[in-house]
């Protein structure tokens, strides 16, 4: 008995040792890493990038985002993907834009726009989990249905005239520093959603069935119920986000925040969620959120324009997942200088080198006067 | 009974039903459609109109074509929006600055430029190992801005462009609009490749079962990056053909366009865990898009509504396919 409490100890102070190593090896500690860098050059670059009235606004610029991400957080886990997020968001706003034309009271209208974002998250629920069909598909589907009943619902005109008291949800700030309100909502929602992910039987259902599904259903997991779960919270927070965007544009079009939801897929996975489920942790996708929203906000500052930014956030994306495959390409493989190797690499390097050399060579003419 | 038939062969003949049965299935509809539309539109049912949807799918097709060989392989690549994008930009750019350069020249450098951006993409998925759609994910954002650093938010217009260039893709010097033939001979390219080549059934038999693929000699990284060059290839072609038919070259050329590459793909019976897609397939399922497309418009529903009726088509494709192959499965005997 006492020799076994004694192994027991032994082992206990190894794993400990070894979960020690895990927690200072985590991916978490490289974006917080990342983020302090951000910060350091970003304030060196602009004296108004610490600025606090600055930052509390850029921030609700990222709320509608964050909500997004942490159903999708849910999603990924399981191996599945919501592409249409951005789409049920745009609905759900375009909906309570159409409902308050109508003379509905604003209230009412945020009421019947989440049912509808529960709905629409529900319709992809049951093709995904009762119909078994592939998600990708599915929610490619939908995402153009769900923005295209945007378009239906308002064409080309724009829906504003929101009341002051609606509008404070999207532009009304807390106490001295002017701390949004929508962040204050995002931050309540991300600790809910982390203690589900991380402290519930919900949350390891996730990542069972991310890991194995076939072998989840027969441990006994509800995986139809559980799909359909996440789905349909992903309809609600699409649907909040769209209140939200609503409230903090005082108005509405049927395109707003178009192409989002790969932003909010490039976010959780840079969070270090595996894009084939079964791992990853909320804090991640908190965190990736916050180093998009300060790398954003900084070149903002500096001038860069929007579409230049998200080279760097898709150049993050993609260097998340291939530096460390490649460190550990070069440091396991013995590189034979074989003759193919050299010749793919050569006529590779070489074909890179012809683009960028073109890519600033033909535009000279055009654009020097 | 069952027990005579061996398993592969059962299972082969239960996927050429489905994929015949899909391709019979998407002309039916097609016909259905054209009926009822031209009950109520005479002016549908004409060889102008016939025209118009073929011109409209005609770049469609080129760029669904690359997808499909894609997908096949169980990729998925995102990017083709942006390297249309931005590949119209550059040759635009080119163009206008050196009126000398013809236009086989800029079709030609339209598809060398297409095919590098298509291979960044193929060396990420397979030499770094990063999830295709996560890489085009990555590399459509990346492409897209990259139009912007390029141009510098400006855009080329109809008065810059020389006149052959625009004349590429909308000349008829054989009756048929240029941009129609373009895509007919790359639809018989790849109908070949993918039926008749070697390395064109190495496509079907990587996607099928990469391992069993891999035991059995086929270069599997090397398919799976020449897919990707090929996608990229076959969008720099669309790219000039693009820039040259709307006569402008903007920072937003193309944007969004890779979802109905991908809807063109699964509408036409294309597999998307891989392994199995038919170019057939995938010209009906363009030709269904481009005809829907037109159909709204020609009954006067409002165009806000087109984005909805793609969305409801594809879902409906794929709710019919498992439907089909739920009951075929259970016809053959084959459990789940």
């Amino acid at each position: 008995m006492s020799a076994a409490s004694n192994e027991s100890d032994n082992r206990k102070i190894t794993i400990s040792r070894q979960q020690l190593q895990e927690f200072f090896l985590r991916w978490e500690w490289l974006l917080v890493a990342l983020i302090i860098l951000v910060i350091i050059v970003n304030s060196r670059l602009s004296p108004f990038f610490l600025n606090s009235r600055n930052l509390m606004r850029a921030t609700s610029d990222f709320v509608e985002m964050g909500l997004m991400i942490l159903p999708m957080a849910f999603i990924i886990i399981t191996g599945n993907i919501d592409l249409s997020v951005a789409s049920m968001m745009a609905m759900c706003a375009s909906f309570l834009g159409y409902l308050h034309l109508q003379g509905i009271n604003i209230w009412v209208a945020a009421g019947a726009a989440l049912l509808l974002g529960l709905l629409a998250g529900a319709l992809n629920g049951f093709l995904v989990a009762r119909l078994r069909l592939p998600s990708l598909v599915v929610t490619l589907g939908t995402f153009a249905f769900y923005r295209g009943m945007a378009y239906a619902l308002l064409g080309d005109q724009a829906a504003r005239g929101y009341p002051d008291s609606f509008t404070y949800l999207g532009q009304g700030t807390v106490g001295d520093i002017r701390f949004p309100v929508s962040a204050i909502i995002l931050i309540a929602l991300a600790i809910i959603f982390g203690l589900v992910l991380h402290k519930t039987i919900f949350g390891r259902y996730l990542y069972a069935i991310g890991n194995n599904e076939e072998a989840a259903r027969y441990a006994g997991v509800p995986v139809a119920r559980v799909k359909m779960t996440i789905f349909m919270l992903s309809g609600l927070m699409s649907a909040l986000a769209g209140i939200i965007i609503a409230a903090r544009f005082g108005s509405t079009r049927p395109d707003v925040g178009t192409g989002l939801e790969l932003a909010v897929i490039t976010a959780t996975v840079l969070g270090g969620i595996n894009i084939f489920g079964g791992s990853g942790s909320m804090i991640g996708a908190i965190l990736a959120l916050i180093l998009i929203g300060l790398m954003r906000f900084g070149m903002g500052l500096v001038n860069v324009q929007g579409q230049v930014q998200s080279i760097a956030v898709g150049l993050l994306l993609i260097g998340s997942i291939l530096l460390p495959n490649v460190i550990r390409l070069l440091s396991r493989q013995e590189w034979q200088a074989r003759r193919g190797t050299v010749v793919a690499a050569a006529s590779m390097a070489t074909a890179m080198a012809f683009f960028i050399w073109f890519f600033f060579w033909s535009r000279i003419p055009l654009l020097t006067p | 009974m069952n027990a005579t038939v061996p398993k592969a062969q059962e299972s082969r003949s239960l996927f050429l039903t489905l994929v015949r049965f899909r391709e019979l299935s998407i002309i039916i509809f097609i016909i259905l459609l054209i009926v009822i539309v031209s009950w109520n539109t005479p002016a549908f049912f004409t060889t102008t109109n016939f025209r118009t949807i073929l011109l409209n799918i005609s770049i469609l097709s080129i760029v669904a074509l690359g997808q499909t060989m894609v997908i096949i392989t169980r990729g998925i690549d995102l990017s083709v929006s942006s390297m249309i994008g931005l590949v119209a930009m550059m040759v635009s750019f080119t163009v206008v600055a050196f009126p000398s350069v013809s236009p086989p020249l800029a079709i030609l450098l339209g598809m060398l430029l297409g095919a590098i951006l298509g291979s960044f993409n193929g060396l990420i998925i397979t030499i770094g190992k990063v999830p295709p759609i996560i890489a085009t994910l990555g590399t459509l954002s990346v492409y897209r801005g990259m139009v912007f650093l390029y141009s510098g938010g400006t855009w080329i217009n109809s008065f810059q462009m020389p006149a052959g260039y625009r004349a590429l893709a909308k000349a008829d010097p054989l009756g048929i609009p240029n941009i129609i033939l373009f895509a007919a001979v790359v639809i018989l390219v790849v109908y070949l490749f993918l039926n008749y080549t070697r390395p064109g059934r190495d496509i079907y038999a990587v996607g099928s079962n990469p391992e069993a693929a891999n035991v059995a000699g086929i270069p599997v990284q090397r398919t799976i990056f020449m897919v990707y060059v090929i996608s990229g290839l076959l969008a720099g072609l669309a790219a000039v053909l693009w820039a040259s038919r709307f006569e402008s070259a903007q920072t937003n050329t193309a944007l969004g366009f890779e979802l109905q590459t991908v809807a063109a793909s699964v509408v036409g019976g294309v597999n998307i865990f891989g392994g199995s897609g038919t170019v057939v397939g995938v010209i009906l399922g363009a030709f269904l898009l481009g005809t829907i497309q037109n159909a709204l418009i020609m009954v006067r529903i409002s165009p806000f509504w087109q984005l909805a009726a793609q969305g409801l088509l594809i879902l409906a494709a794929v709710i019919v396919d498992s439907a089909i192959l739920r009951r075929l499965q259970k016809l053959g005997g084959i459990g789940e």
